[in-house]
């Protein structure tokens, strides 16, 4: 069934703050095998300007992604979400993701289309930190498969 | 922000060094731990046959946080990346044997923009199928 084009434009509440901890950060860099000292040593993220460690580029989709689930969850917009498969992924930084940092996902519905019987959910999510400075915006493209016939 | 690579020295059509990133299922489970994505089709083989896919395949985000890291090590401080785009345009599909899959990633200057900034065009397959399409960074250069 083609979701409803009236939640385009719906933008949901702040999520609560999500705080970057340098381990966490460092389990993230091991499990993508990333060495780059940026994201596990403070001092060679301070040569760089940084100052903490830093997330690799892709880390904040974990707090963007729980953030969209206000919106795949939505009861109202009702997607089917045992047949959604993540189409595309953008990221545009102002700056990287921290250790230290307290990010707030504002989740808006960007678009909503219906290609073939798929329902195609765009899903824009803004990330500020403690102080409502923007730090990341997140575009996530979700479809779901139309039903098989019968 | 201290990019090792300064704009001058690049030119559109510039390639980045090429790497290869293995994949076995240790990686996907480890990579589920750490990303919160515990979906199934990433671990149950038996799961994933039953969805219609061929095996156990990556996570796509596991295959993009690969990918950016022919930018990032080129350019030496991951901060660096200002925007980061693909779309998952084939799985990733990682066998349980002691080979399991590989990504190969390349990329090169697609375009010289604004501010010290160059758009970088990544290619990334496994098994000889594009995983990814449209892959595209734009990185802040020295």
């Amino acid at each position: 069934m083609a979701l409803d084009q009236s939640f385009v434009g719906r933008t949901y509440p702040p999520t609560d703050p999500y705080e970057v901890g340098r381990e966490k950060i460092r389990e993230f860099a091991e499990a993508v095998r990333d060495a780059n000292p940026a994201y596990t040593d403070v001092e060679a993220a301070k040569a760089l300007g940084h100052p903490d460690v830093i997330a690799p580029p892709t880390f904040v989709f974990a707090i963007t992604f729980t953030a969209a689930g206000q919106v795949i969850e939505d009861p109202q917009l009702g997607l089917d979400y045992s047949r959604v498969v993540h189409g595309d992924q953008k990221f545009a930084y102002t700056r990287p993701v921290r250790a230290g940092d307290r990010l707030s996902v504002t989740s808006t519905i960007e678009a909503i289309k219906s290609l073939a019987g798929n329902d195609i959910l765009d899903i824009r999510g803004e990330v500020h930190d403690e102080a409502g400075e923007h730090v990341v915006t997140a575009w996530t493209k979700l479809v779901a498969r139309a039903a098989e016939e019968g | 922000m201290t990019a090792k690579i300064a704009y001058a020295d690049v030119e559109v059509g510039t390639e980045l060094p090429a790497q290869t990133f293995p994949v076995t299922r240790a990686t996907l489970v480890r990579y589920a731990g750490a990303s919160g994505d515990f979906n199934p089709i990433h671990w149950n083989e038996k799961f994933a046959k039953e969805v219609g896919l061929p095996d156990v395949i990556a996570h796509g985000m596991f295959t993009m946080a690969e990918a950016i890291r022919v930018v990032t090590d080129w350019v030496g401080d991951p901060g660096a990346v200002v925007e980061y785009g693909v779309r998952f345009t084939k799985p990733v599909v990682v066998p349980n044997d002691d080979e399991g899959a590989t990504i190969e990633v390349s990329g090169k200057i697609a375009a010289k923009l604004d501010d010290n900034t160059v758009r970088v065009d990544l290619t990334a397959t496994s098994a000889g199928q594009k995983v990814l399409g449209m892959s595209r960074a734009v990185v802040r250069l020295a």
